[in-house]
Order: C-alpha cells, then sequence, then structure tokens
C-alpha cells in the first residue's frame, strides 16, 4: 500500500494499466513491480521448474522472479522484468509460466514431485532410449519449465543501432557516478553518463539520508541539472552498457520507447549503442543478496534494499507488518525508514551476536530465519535462536545477506574478481579492463561519503591520463557508516533453501553438484543451471559458489567465481540486429535496367548481392523453361539483349600495368594490342582457379579487366595485395569502374545490324574483328564497345556512363524487339554457356585447378604468375583427376542433376566408387535434348563412354555418355559471323 | 532519333524532409579519380591546383569549396567532385561520375542521424569542416564527408542508392521520432 509522504513518484499523474486483464492504477514514477506491490499485488510470477509462486525479490533489472510479458500479439515482449519496466496509461502486463492462471496454476504440481527434480534429475532419467529425448522428453519438459513465450509472428517493431564516443563513460548514476561524471565534466571532457534506470541518481533515491545538507535525492537532482546544462556531457537514462570490448568498446542498450504508448510505428522500441570511450569509470554499484533458507522464496519476501527502495522511491510499504533479516549494520537502516514511515516493524533479526537495534524495534541479535509459512503470500516466519525456534507474523520479510559489487563489466575482458574477506565480497582487480576504473559501491565501498570520494578520485586519474585539468571538486557531506559483516550464506535445516529462484536451484541442489563431483564452480553451474537465465546468477552467484566451498572444503577465493560475460542484461537480438530484418540484411544492388525489367515481370535473382533478371515472361508463356527456350532461340537466331553490368570491372593504368596483368593472370598480356581483347585465367596462390574474365587494352598502359560478378570483391581485393605487399614496386593504379558503366550484351547473328541502327559511326567486321574494342558513341553519349562473346554468337557489349543505362536499355530492347529479338536472363545465359562449354563459378568453385577444367595450356611457361609453381605441386596435374567433360543422357532417364555423383556402369553407386560429379545442366533447345557439364575421372580421355549418373538425394539415376564439352558450334565459326 | 536520357542514382527518390533533417541528392558535373603515378605527387597536385584552385588532399581531408572539391578516397587515391577536369599528366584518372550516388544530409538533427549509420567519430570539434572519411555506411561501402556545420557529404555505389536512401530514412524517422 502507498505511505502518504513518501516517494518521488508524481502523484498527480495516475496511469491506469492492467495485469492479466485486470485494471490497476499507479503514477508516473512507477514500475509495474511497485504499482502492484502498492495496490497490494505481490504474486506475479511462477517459478522456471517447480512452478512456485513468486513475488518480486528485487527492485532493479536483477530480478528473478517478477518476469512478465508486455503487449500481445507480435510485438509482445516476454521476460520483461515488473521492477524495470515503467507503467504508462494503456500498458497491458501478463504474467508467464502457469495454466490457466497464476493464481491457479496446474503445472505446480511439479513442486510435489520436486524430490524427484532434484538437479541433473534430466540428466539421468532421460538417458534411454536415445531418440525419445529430442521427440518426447525435450518437448514436454520445456513446455513444462520455461519463462516467456516469443508470438511466433514476425515482429514489426522498429529497433535501431548507433554509434557514440567521448572521452569518458561513467557507467551509473549513484553517488559515485554522479561525483565521477561531475569532476571529468568540469575539466572539459566529453562525459557520457548511461544509467540502467528512467531516473538518474542510483541509491540517492531509494534511500533516506542527506547529501551536503539535503536529502540524497535532491543533490542528485542538482548535479544532474549541472551536468544536463553542460554541452560536453550527455546523459543517457535507460541505457544499460552490456559488455565491454577491446579497444575501449562498450555496448549498451537503450530502452527507447517500452516506457510509452506505441503510438508513432517509425518510434524504435530499443537503441543498441557501441560506445567508444577513451576510459571508462565503473560505477555500478552493488546487488544485494538473500540468505538461503527453508521456504525463503514466497511472495513477500525480498531484499531489504528493495523493501527500503519500494518505501523511500516509490512510497510503498511492501507489507503491514515487516520482519528484517540481516548479517550487516546496513540492514538495520530497513527497519528504521520502515518505523519512521509508520510501517510496523514485526522484528530485525540479525545473525550476528551482540548487536542493539534501533529503538523500539524488537531485535533479535545471534538468530536467524529458519521457515516461513503463508501459500501464495507470506503470513508468519519462524525465528530460529539457539535450540528455540519461535514464529512471528510478518507479511514481509526484508532479507540481506550483504552486498555483491556488479563486478560483471570488470570480467568482460576475462580478468577474474579478488576475494576481500573484510566486506566477504569479490571485487574488482585493477586494469581489469584497459582504460576502465571502477569507483564505489562495485568497488567495494559501501558508504556514501566512500562513493562520492571514490568517484571524484577516479575522474581525476582519468583527467590526469588524458591530459585534461581536473580541479578536486568539495566533497558534500554524507553518511560515512561501518559495513560490519558476518558471513551467512545459508540457514541450515530441512526443507528446499532457495539459492538461484530463477532456476529453483537449493542449497540442497549444489550438495548433490559437489557429492557427484561436479565440484568446479563451473561445473557445478552447468549441473544445477545455478546463474543461467535471464538474470544471470546475480542474485545467486557468490552466496552458490559459497555453499560449494563449504561442501568442498575449499575457501570462497580457492572456488573462484563462473565466469561473467556480455550482456550484462538481456539484449533483445531485434536490438543487436537491428536493421538487418529482411532486406535490411545487406544492401540491394540494382542496375540501371532495373526498374525496365520489373516492368516486363521478370523474377530477380540474387547474384551476391546484385538483383538480376532469371527471364522475360511473354504472354501466354507459363512456365520459366518456355521463356528460356524462347530467349535462348531468339539469340542464336536472331538478337538479345542482357545486362552485363554486374560483372567487375577494373581500371588499371600505369607503366607497370601490363607487368601486373601478366603476373596475375596465367596468360599473358603485355603483348596485348591496343583496342584488343584477351580472356585471362586467374590463379590463388594455392594453384587453384580464382576467376576468369577478359581484359581489354585501351591505352599503352591502360587496361580495363572484367571479373565475374561473384568475385568482383574477391579480385580487386587479391590485386590490391598483389600491388601493396608483393610488387610495391611497381607504378601502377587500379580502380573499380563496375558502377560507372552500364554494360549491356548484344547477342545473335544480327547484333552488328542492331548496333549499327544506334552507333554514330557504324561498325564493320574489318574495324571491329572477334576479340576487338574500343571507344564508341551513341546519340553523342561516348561509350565503349567490345566484341567479346559468352553466347558464342556473334555479340558485343556495349558500355555507357550508368546514368543513360536506363534509356539505352529501352532503346537497345526496342530495336531487338522490332528484329525478331529482345531481352534474355540469367537462365538463357546459362543455357547458352553451357552449350558451348563455357565455364562460371559452378565450374571453378574453388577446388579445381586449369589442369582440371582443360585450361592448362593457358598457364605460360614464359614467365610466372601467381599459383603457377604451386599448381605444378605432385598430383595437380595428374591425369586420373576429374576434369571436365560434356555429358548427355543416353538412356530411358533423360534428366541430368547438377550435385549429382558419376559411376561406372557397373559400379555399385557408392562413395568409394565416385567418379566424379555434375556441376550445371540445362535444356537445350539448340541442340533438342539434355546437356550437364561435370567432372570425371581421366575425363577428356574417355570421350564416348557410357557412365552412370546417380543423384542419391532424389534418387534418380541416369546412364549419360561422356562428350566434350563444347556442345555447339565446336569450331567456333559464329563468334566471327 | 531520341536522346539517350540521363536518369540520376537516387531519380524519384529524393528530396526528403523529416524532421529537422532534410536529405538532398548532390549531381556533381563529374566525379574524377586522381591517381599520382609514382613520384608525380607534388605535379599532379599542383597541376590540380591550377585546374581547380585545390591541392590534392591529406589522408582523410579534403580541399576546395563546394563547386570543385577535392576528396581523399583511400591510398593513393583522391576524388575531384565538381568540374570535369582535363588530363593531368603523371596521374592515372578515370571517370567516375556515374558510379556513385552522392546525397547531402543537412539539418540541426543530421549527426544524430549520421551516428546510427556510421561508426567514425563525428563529434564536431573531431571529425571538423572538410573532414572526410571512407568507412561503411551501415553494410554500404562509402564516404562521409563534412560540407558544413550540420551538414554531411554521403557517396556510396550507384547501385546502393535505394538502400542508402531507405537507411537514411529509416534513421530519420527515428530521431524525428523521438522527438
Amino acid at each position: 500500500m502507498r505511505v502518504q509522504g513518501r516517494g518521488l513518484i508524481d502523484r498527480n499523474t495516475p496511469v491506469s494499466f492492467t495485469f492479466d486483464g485486470v485494471a490497476h492504477e499507479g503514477f508516473a514514477g512507477d514500475t509495474v513491480a511497485s504499482a502492484l506491490l502498492a495496490g497490494g499485488v505481490r504474486l506475479m510470477g511462477r517459478s522456471f521448474k517447480y512452478h512456485r509462486p513468486r513475488g518480486p525479490l528485487t527492485a532493479g533489472s536483477e530480478e528473478p522472479n517478477a518476469l512478465v510479458t508486455i503487449g500481445r500479439g507480435a510485438a509482445a515482449d516476454p521476460n520483461t522484468r515488473a521492477t524495470v519496466q515503467e507503467v504508462f496509461e494503456g500498458l497491458e502486463v501478463s504474467s508467464q509460466n502457469r495454466w490457466p492462471s497464476l493464481g491457479f496454476d496446474l503445472m505446480s504440481v511439479n513442486d510435489l514431485f520436486a524430490p524427484f527434480l532434484a538437479a541433473g534429475f534430466y540428466y539421468k532419467t532421460f538417458m534411454w532410449p536415445r531418440a525419445f529425448w529430442e521427440k518426447l522428453y525435450e518437448p514436454v519438459i520445456r513446455r513444462a519449465a520455461g519463462l516467456g513465450a516469443l508470438s511466433g509472428q514476425p515482429n514489426e517493431d522498429r529497433y535501431e543501432r548507433a554509434w557514440a564516443h567521448c572521452d569518458v563513460l561513467v557507467i551509473g548514476s549513484g553517488p559515485a557516478g554522479l561525483m565521477a561524471a561531475l569532476t571529468a565534466a568540469r575539466a572539459g571532457l566529453d562525459v557520457i553518463l548511461a544509467e540502467e534506470d528512467a531516473r538518474m541518481g542510483g541509491r540517492c533515491l531509494a534511500e533516506r539520508e542527506e547529501v551536503g545538507g539535503r536529502p540524497a535525492h535532491v543533490w542528485a537532482g542538482e548535479v544532474l541539472g549541472e551536468l544536463g546544462a553542460m554541452p560536453n556531457v550527455r546523459l543517457m537514462a535507460r541505457t544499460t552498457v552490456t559488455g565491454a570490448y577491446d579497444g575501449g568498446t562498450y555496448g549498451a542498450l537503450e530502452r527507447v520507447s517500452h516506457h510509452l504508448p506505441a503510438t508513432d510505428p517509425r518510434r524504435p522500441r530499443e537503441c543498441f549503442w557501441r560506445i567508444a570511450a577513451r576510459r571508462t569509470i565503473l560505477c555500478a554499484g552493488a546487488l544485494e543478496r538473500p540468505v538461503a533458507f527453508r521456504n525463503n522464496d514466497r511472495p513477500g519476501v525480498m531484499t531489504a534494499g528493495a523493501v527500503r527502495a519500494y518505501l523511500n522511491r516509490w512510497g510503498v510499504a511492501t507489507g503491514k507488518s515487516v520482519a528484517v533479516f540481516g548479517n550487516t549494520d546496513d540492514a538495520h537502516r530497513t527497519a528504521r525508514d520502515l518505523a519512521n514511515a509508520g510501517v510496523h516493524v514485526a522484528a530485525l533479526i540479525d545473525a550476528r551476536e551482540g548487536v542493539t537495534g534501533p529503538a523500539g524495534i524488537p531485535t533479535f541479535s545471534g538468530s536467524v530465519v529458519c521457515n516461513t509459512g503463508g501459500g501464495k503470500a507470506l503470513e508468519a516466519i519462524t525465528i530460529r535462536r539457539g535450540g528455540r525456534e519461535d514464529r512471528i507474523a510478518a507479511d514481509c520479510l526484508a532479507i540481506s545477506g550483504g552486498w555483491n559489487p556488479s563486478v560483471h563489466l570488470t570480467c568482460h575482458m576475462n580478468a577474474r574478481p579478488r576475494w576481500r574477506e573484510d566486506i566477504l565480497s569479490f571485487v574488482p582487480v585493477p586494469d581489469a579492463v584497459p582504460g576502465m576504473e571502477a569507483a564505489g559501491a562495485c568497488n567495494g565501498a559501501f558508504s556514501t561519503a566512500a562513493c562520492l570520494r571514490e568517484g571524484a578520485e577516479a575522474a581525476l586519474r582519468v583527467a590526469e591520463a588524458l591530459g585534461a585539468k581536473a580541479t578536486a571538486p568539495d566533497l558534500p557531506q554524507a553518511e560515512d557508516d561501518p559495513y560490519r559483516i558476518a558471513a551467512l550464506w545459508h540457514v541450515p535445516g530441512k526443507g528446499r533453501a532457495w539459492l538461484d529462484f530463477q532456476n529453483d536451484v537449493t542449497v540442497k541442489d549444489v550438495h548433490q553438484a559437489a557429492v557427484e563431483n561436479f565440484r568446479s564452480v563451473e561445473h557445478m553451474k552447468r549441473y544445477t543451471t545455478q546463474g543461467m537465465a535471464t538474470d544471470q546468477g546475480k542474485n545467486s552467484n557468490v552466496a552458490a559458489l559459497a555453499i560449494l566451498a563449504d561442501a568442498t572444503g575449499r575457501g570462497i577465493p580457492e572456488t573462484g567465481t563462473t565466469t561473467f560475460r556480455p550482456p550484462y542484461v538481456p539484449v533483445s537480438i531485434a536490438a543487436m540486429g537491428a536493421g538487418a530484418q529482411g532486406k535490411g540484411f545487406a544492401p540491394q544492388r540494382l542496375t540501371t535496367s532495373h526498374k525496365a525489367a520489373t516492368e516486363r515481370g521478370a523474377p530477380m535473382i540474387e547474384a551476391g548481392l546484385w538483383y538480376r533478371p532469371s527471364y522475360f515472361p511473354a504472354p501466354g508463356e507459363t512456365t520459366w523453361r518456355q521463356s528460356c527456350d524462347r530467349e535462348v532461340a531468339m539469340v542464336r537466331n536472331a538478337v538479345g539483349i542482357c545486362d552485363v553490368s554486374t560483372l567487375g570491372k577494373i581500371d588499371i593504368q600505369g607503366p607497370d600495368a601490363a607487368a601486373m596483368l601478366d603476373f596475375v593472370y596465367t596468360n599473358t598480356f603485355s603483348t596485348l594490342a591496343e583496342g584488343r581483347v584477351r580472356y585471362g585465367l586467374m590463379l590463388r596462390e594455392d594453384g587453384h582457379v580464382m576467376d576468369d574474365g577478359t581484359t581489354a587494352r585501351l591505352g599503352a598502359h591502360h587496361f580495363v579487366m572484367t571479373t565475374t560478378t561473384a568475385a568482383a570483391g574477391q579480385v580487386m581485393k587479391h590485386l590490391e595485395f598483389v600491388h601493396q605487399c608483393l610488387r610495391p614496386d611497381w607504378d601502377v593504379a587500379m580502380i573499380s569502374v563496375t558502377e560507372q558503366w552500364a554494360q549491356f550484351a548484344v547477342a545473335g547473328p544480327k547484333s552488328r545490324e542492331l548496333l549499327n541502327g544506334l552507333l554514330d559511326e557504324p561498325i564493320d567486321d574489318a574495324t571491329w574483328p572477334f576479340m576487338s574494342c574500343g571507344k564508341i558513341a551513341v546519340q553523342g553519349v561516348e561509350g565503349r564497345l567490345f566484341r567479346i562473346s559468352f553466347s558464342g554468337e556473334h555479340a558485343y557489349e556495349i558500355a555507357v556512363p550508368a546514368r543513360f543505362g536506363d534509356s539505352l536499355f529501352r532503346l537497345l530492347v526496342a530495336r531487338a524487339e522490332g528484329m525478331g529479338g529482345g531481352l534474355y536472363g540469367m537462365e538463357a545465359l546459362n543455357v547458352l554457356r553451357i552449350e558451348k562449354g563455357h565455364i562460371t563459378h559452378a565450374e571453378i568453385h574453388g577446388r579445381t585447378t586449369a589442369f582440371d577444367i582443360g585450361m592448362q595450356r593457358m598457364v605460360s611457361q614464359k614467365k610466372d604468375c601467381i599459383g603457377r609453381t604451386m599448381s605444378e605441386r605432385p598430383g595437380l596435374m595428374d591425369a586420373g583427376r576429374e576434369r571436365l567433360v560434356g555429358l548427355r543422357p543416353v538412356g530411358a532417364v533423360q534428366q541430368l542433376i547438377a550435385g549429382a555423383h558419376l559411376f561406372g556402369m557397373d559400379d555399385a553407386p557408392v562413395r568409394v566408387n565416385d567418379q566424379g560429379y555434375i556441376t550445371s545442366t540445362c535444356w537445350s533447345p539448340t541442340l533438342g535434348g539434355t546437356l550437364a557439364l561435370g567432372f570425371l575421372k581421366r575425363g577428356p580421355e574417355r570421350y564416348g563412354e557410357t557412365v552412370k549418373m546417380v543423384d542419391h538425394v532424389r534418387g534418380i539415376t541416369a546412364v549419360c555418355e561422356v562428350v566434350n564439352p563444347v556442345f555447339f558450334d565446336p569450331e567456333g565459326g559464329r563468334v566471327r559471323g | 532519333m531520341a536522346d539517350l536520357i540521363a536518369t540520376s542514382a537516387c531519380a524519384g527518390r529524393l528530396p526528403k524532409t523529416i524532421g529537422d533533417v532534410t536529405l538532398t541528392e548532390i549531381v556533381f558535373g563529374a566525379i574524377t579519380s586522381v591517381a599520382p603515378l609514382k613520384g608525380q605527387e607534388e605535379a599532379v597536385s599542383d597541376a590540380l591546383k591550377a585546374q581547380i584552385g585545390a591541392a590534392l588532399p591529406k589522408p582523410n581531408r579534403s580541399t576546395g569549396k563546394a563547386d570543385a572539391r577535392a576528396v581523399f578516397f583511400g591510398r593513393g587515391q583522391t576524388m575531384v567532385l565538381g568540374p570535369r577536369l582535363a588530363p593531368i599528366e603523371g596521374a592515372a584518372m578515370t571517370d567516375q561520375t556515374d558510379a556513385w550516388a552522392a546525397v547531402e544530409l543537412d539539418g540541426p538533427s543530421a549527426r544524430d542521424v549520421l551516428v546510427r549509420l556510421v561508426s567514425v567519430d563525428l563529434r564536431p570539434d573531431v571529425f571538423k569542416q572538410g573532414h572526410a572519411a571512407r568507412t561503411p555506411i551501415i553494410h554500404m561501402p562509402g564516404l562521409v564527408l563534412r560540407t558544413g556545420a550540420d551538414r554531411y557529404l554521403l557517396m556510396t555505389f550507384r547501385s546502393m542508392a535505394g538502400t542508402l536512401v531507405h537507411d537514411l530514412e529509416t534513421a530519420m524517422e527515428g530521431v524525428a521520432a523521438r522527438g
């Protein structure tokens, strides 16, 4: 219930929201947890494994119990911590992991089977039969145990990513963080202050104490006011720094609009920041640890600090009669604050001997709480002192087993924290993350005064390191009470004492792990599942390893911690991959003819990032084959147009350009005449084929190289490597001109006739023979013409500056169609090249050599080239290798399939008899049959033989004849036509 | 016979104003790559200065003014934006006029938009006017050049113009929607 006069909520702004369909009221500034607690609702979730009723344990992002789903449908966000989610008008909250309802959960029957469901139960029980695990056991277990569920629908919400840079990143805005940010900012440094909470101030908001003679939250507000007015400071609220990475880079998740109604679909839900900081000051504070005892998980049991936070920040009394149980002076503050606010404190139970509590509060020193009573809410606790046990009525129990500094980020680069016996906690080691300082509670300094001092000191060190002039600030007066802790991890006794609330791991489970020799803390974690799921063991890690240490007879430092890894809090994949949903995954590269092609209904296929048309359906055509056959015939008989701009084009200039080409190509280019084009083959260093293409000589020191579409980037990189690393002495300059030119193939017997209707100066065979190139002009626009052919026909490629691409394309198509020709797409292009036995990356797939593809003659013996020596390794030119052949079906089955394997006619189709495989197939309308290219052992020696093709996947067997891979016009007369 | 019609890279997509930021396509009269051959850096720089009044820029910098800029574009490579150049002795030059989509992002929140696409440090006193960076723009190879207090020129491959505009638009909307 609300306590009048307490809290930093805005009582003038009421907010209504629903929880499991029931309307609730809260105020601006409330979290779902604080508003529900104010309304007397404590049951907010069911536990992971046993479906035990649970209420909030904490008031922050470490919350293990109160996990809820926000919103509904595709945009629903499961596993949202009710302690973090702010309320807003119309917010819909649903509980999780219960059926049919939170109050009556049938799956809580699991709790009755608890004796059988201890650590390792699943591993031991569901071992056999093996196949049952995936099909039966796992789905059933997953259904019963779990967290929230995704909707299964694509989420249309926007998420974004962004980068930020600063001199100093301050993580956390409590007393230490504020002092650090202030000191660094006053020194003129660029400061980012990141705070996970919606409101900055950290524990200043949750404690009732004075800083500098005024309430802590007022002091924090003043500092924030000063910081906010400085141009060199950036305040990032609702931003959790999730990971520390190399070079001072941090990941941070900003909750941009989870606290707002979804009124604007363009507003991102979250933003994943990458912050590059020259220095970082970690002021992440500390997390309070619960104590393990029997039934310590009932709704109403909370950490003592959380009870104070609900009271002081949100004006909520978490019970009518509250008991406090702890082992430090800090726990006494909870009793004191409650009593001051007029909330009945039933008892203060302190495990330490000889302790006196605040006046007027019944205090039991040297005592522990050993059990609780109640159903879905706490009703009573049992106190044990010496051998005596007493029951006390209480509807809320505030527990504190001490505080764990939030060392997580300091461990993200593999450092291990150090154990401090005086505070019974792990603290960061210096320089755990290069450039990072830890200050305040996360560094083991628990008093407010110490936090303020450490924050300022860290900022002074950072400023000095960055060469900025910083002045030591006046430290405001603040509480400097001693911490005084006595070890208290576990109250021995019968029953289940919960350690990890999130994964339902008990003290007994940890003991069991130790008994079964999972003595390493990492093994214990995996065996019991302690420390997994959304809270990543923030509440239970240290207690669990303390109990493991005890069970294995070792000290805590020797036992050590498990590894803290990023992210510090759960990060949605949507935020990390923001912008990459669907087509955002990679940029789209569109040719200048894309629009014209799509206007004609051409389906696109992706070639690398490029989109290329598959075929151009004509009226009446219902299958791709009909279109493809027509397009092939058109090229063979009239003229076809195809956009080939996607092929890589590299401009190479300089006195050593020819030498460079001779070095990267297997054949010689220095002898190529100006105005001529030559086909070239390129090897990798390891002697296998990298790429092929044509290179034209435009001038004495000027070439333009063509690569395949797929390997354009790879070849450019290769050339840069060769120039920068192998031959920096060469005077050569290279640059990609792929995007500069729109280039179209004009292929077929009528190609010249078509071009002569367009070119400003007509061409003829004498001036433009096969493999010639040069400048042309189309209606005054200067371009380039290459007489080259991939189809085997009399063909050209015409290039104009890309801005004219769309226009020229439409013109070419109109002309071609007037001559009985037209457009052809990738399918037809593929058929045309298979008919001619031309290779693509289907054949030069990375494991084939020049020898394999029948081009060994192209590896010049008169000069060296990259890959030549390695291509001469033993075995790489063995006649028995799988080598390129053509294949035609000669049996009843006429289907040949790429990827199918080849076997001798009498051999069983098993691996050891494998003789090769098919790489490309097509139906050839020109030759009226199926054609295939493939690799076959001793292939070129076996023309005329029959072999057996077996496709094991589809269960198809076909008999085929081995033939020369050049099926059509082997003399090559047509290209010269 | 009809003339060939020129279409710009972002034709039909721009300009666009979202929030306080405007995205406009820039069509340069010419874009020319200039790569001095060995030992020719000084001569080429002088020749360029004679032609357009701007010398070869240092790495990550640009020279010249809006109508004629020389921008660092990579190792040994300068891109001249604006005037069409006469051949320069000792330099490898290529016409890149049509190879790039160029857009200008202008407005008080331009930097906030850009940090959603570009990872380099764009703080105003670090990435000053005239500074240039060859850097990915989300997944695209690009150039970022600061041309004003809150104005940036962005370039990427012409074929990626659609994605460039889409990604910038999304970022502009995200920034504007935060209010």
